[in-house]
């Protein structure tokens, strides 16, 4: 009886479970629709806001919250890669490396509203970048490094020692093992990696908070040494610094709905990209 | 050393992993052109020995080694020596077949990329190691297809390809056929044969009968050590020590 009982039970948790957190989801998602749709066209999203920004589009703001992030790629990215790189690759399995990687865990585990202020103090003040498009990337750029890493090495890691002895066999150094088997066998874990965290910095608000963010400016964002609008920090002022909080409610829910759409379609690149590596292999 | 019937040697080979010690006392001669089957039960060391001459161990950093590899008159462990140059002159099929993430044309490519093989060489070598592996008449029309789609026979067949294609001396191979259908099996052991004419071949192998359908001669290791070694058919048929009779019989294994 109890042998049966039990898988029932086990099965009906999960079920239960998984039915609740998409139930949330699917909540979430409804609400934010019907209630930002009727904001959406195309002169939303190509336009800059007007009138105390009670009406016009968010260009600015999306314009913004792209090149930040492809700024956090530029900057993350590669030095995220060569760091598990070598971690994973290259450094001997000792106490040093262990600390190395248990203060990156701990890096992924600091409020972002942390790193804003380190960016403010080093980036902004420090190197006196002032309060731009640059420095907000870096800042998120740091912000998103140890991720980087972790998901990186997590990818390499799970490259079995077959496949990188397989190159040395044929007399490749270790070097080009890792160039040329083992980093484009663990591409599409490591593109994954990189593009959720990416699409976890756009929809970041406190590290650029002090460090370029802007309420309102009056040209499509897009100067390294000026501020910038980006989309959470719109839906940010709009939902709680408006002076007409109540009459901007559809556009802050329509800002809502692009900074939801931007991040999807991060994220559908990142299955494109697994989709044609897998194809690959 | 420079003896004519001795390709590639090991003597007084210890081989510790930390504080274990997997290799006791080996010392062993391979000949030319021969097929020498090491045997032996599971985790006694024969992976480990066989892996000693392309010193794959080099990146194990808890290995640590004693003795002495010869490959002719090179010393393996020399300092100085090129270890990518020694692996291309000691070349390495494993156990699992493991072909690069990349099309069947670029598998062998690849190696001879590496290894600075003229480009317009690359062609005529790849099109002859596969026809010399006895997969060119499966693979001829699709060269580009990744080669992970193969069959696991095929894939190993191909492994051995781009082991042949750099024309090694030695060509070391670790339990091949162990993920194997009997039909691939057959067709490798086949191959395995053939090559020997070119080749000179270490092959780590459980299958008592495909010791016997290949191997010219045997080494069988228990525990680390070399127990007893000699012509294939000699051993099977009058194991001098009684482990090796009990193993070949298959009362252990
Ligand atoms: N990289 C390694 N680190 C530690 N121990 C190892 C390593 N490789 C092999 N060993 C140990 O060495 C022994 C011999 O292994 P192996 O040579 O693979 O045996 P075989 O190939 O004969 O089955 C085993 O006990 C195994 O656990
Ligand atoms: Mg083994």
């Amino acid at each position: 009886m109890r042998k049966k009982l039990t898988p029932l039970l086990e099965w009906g948790t999960l079920l239960i479970t998984t039915g609740l957190v998409c139930f949330f989801l699917v909540v979430i998602l409804w609400d934010l629709v019907s209630k930002g749709a009727s904001s959406l066209s195309w002169n939303f999203v190509s336009s800059l806001p007007t009138q105390g920004m009670t009406s016009g589009g968010i260009l600015p703001a999306i314009t913004g919250t792209v090149l930040l992030t492809m700024i956090t790629a530029l900057v993350a990215a590669p030095f995220g890669v060569s760091c598990a790189i070598y971690l994973n690759e290259y450094a001997a399995d000792n106490w040093l490396t262990r600390l190395i990687r248990a203060s990156i865990r701990n890096l992924a585990g600091v409020p972002s509203i942390i790193y804003g202020l380190f960016g403010l103090a080093l980036f902004v003040q420090g190197l006196q970048m002032g309060t731009s498009l640059l420095s907000a990337g870096l800042t998120l750029g740091l912000l998103s490094l140890p991720y980087i890493i972790i998901t990186t090495e997590e990818a390499l890691r799970r490259i079995p020692a077959s496949t990188r002895e397989a190159a040395l066999a044929v007399g490749a150094t270790q070097f080009e093992s890792i160039r040329d088997v083992v980093v484009p066998s663990a591409m599409p874990g490591m593109l994954t990696g990189l593009v959720l965290t990416l699409s976890r910095a756009a929809g970041e608000t406190a590290p650029i908070l002090f460090t370029g963010v802007a309420f309102y400016i009056n040209n499509p964002s897009g100067y390294l040494n000026q501020e910038f609008m980006a989309l959470p920090y719109h839906l940010y002022m709009l939902s709680t610094q408006h002076q007409a909080i109540e009459a901007v409610r559809p556009l802050a829910y329509g800002t809502a709905l692009v900074l939801l759409i931007v991040v999807f379609l991060l994220n559908l690149t990142a299955f494109y990209i697994r989709y044609k590596y897998s194809k690959n292999e | 050393m420079s003896n004519d019937l001795v390709k590639l040697s090991a003597k007084g080979v210890n081989l510790w992993f930390g504080n274990k010690q997997v290799l006791k006392n080996i010392s062993v001669d391979f000949e030319p052109n021969k097929v020498t089957a090491l045997i032996g039960p599971s985790g006694c060391g024969k992976s480990t020995l066989l892996r000693a001459f392309n010193r794959m161990h080099d990146l194990s950093p808890d290995a640590r080694i004693e003795g002495k590899f010869m490959l002719e008159n090179q010393d393996l462990y020399e300092k100085g020596l090129s270890v990518t140059q020694l692996r291309r002159r000691i070349g390495m099929v494993f156990q699992k077949a493991n072909p690069f993430p990349k099309s069947i044309y670029e598998n062998i490519n690849y190696g001879l990329k590496i290894n600075d093989i003229p480009k317009a060489e690359r062609p005529g070598i790849i099109e002859n190691a596969l026809r010399e592996s006895y997969i060119w008449e499966e693979v001829k029309d699709e060269l580009e297809k990744p080669a992970t789609r193969l069959s696991g026979g095929q894939q190993q067949r191909l492994c051995i390809a781009r082991t042949v294609a750099l024309r090694p001396e030695v060509i070391l191979m670790d339990e091949p056929c162990s993920a194997l259908d009997p039909l691939s099996t057959l067709k490798i052991e086949e191959l395995i044969v053939k090559l020997k004419k070119d080749f000179t071949i270490v092959i780590v192998t459980h299958n008592m009968q495909q010791a016997q359908r290949v191997a010219d001669k045997t080494v069988f290791m228990y525990l680390g050590e070399i127990i007893e070694e000699g012509q294939t058919k000699d051993m099977f048929a009058n194991p001098k020590n009684e482990l090796t009779a009990n193993y070949v019989k298959g009362h252990f294994g």
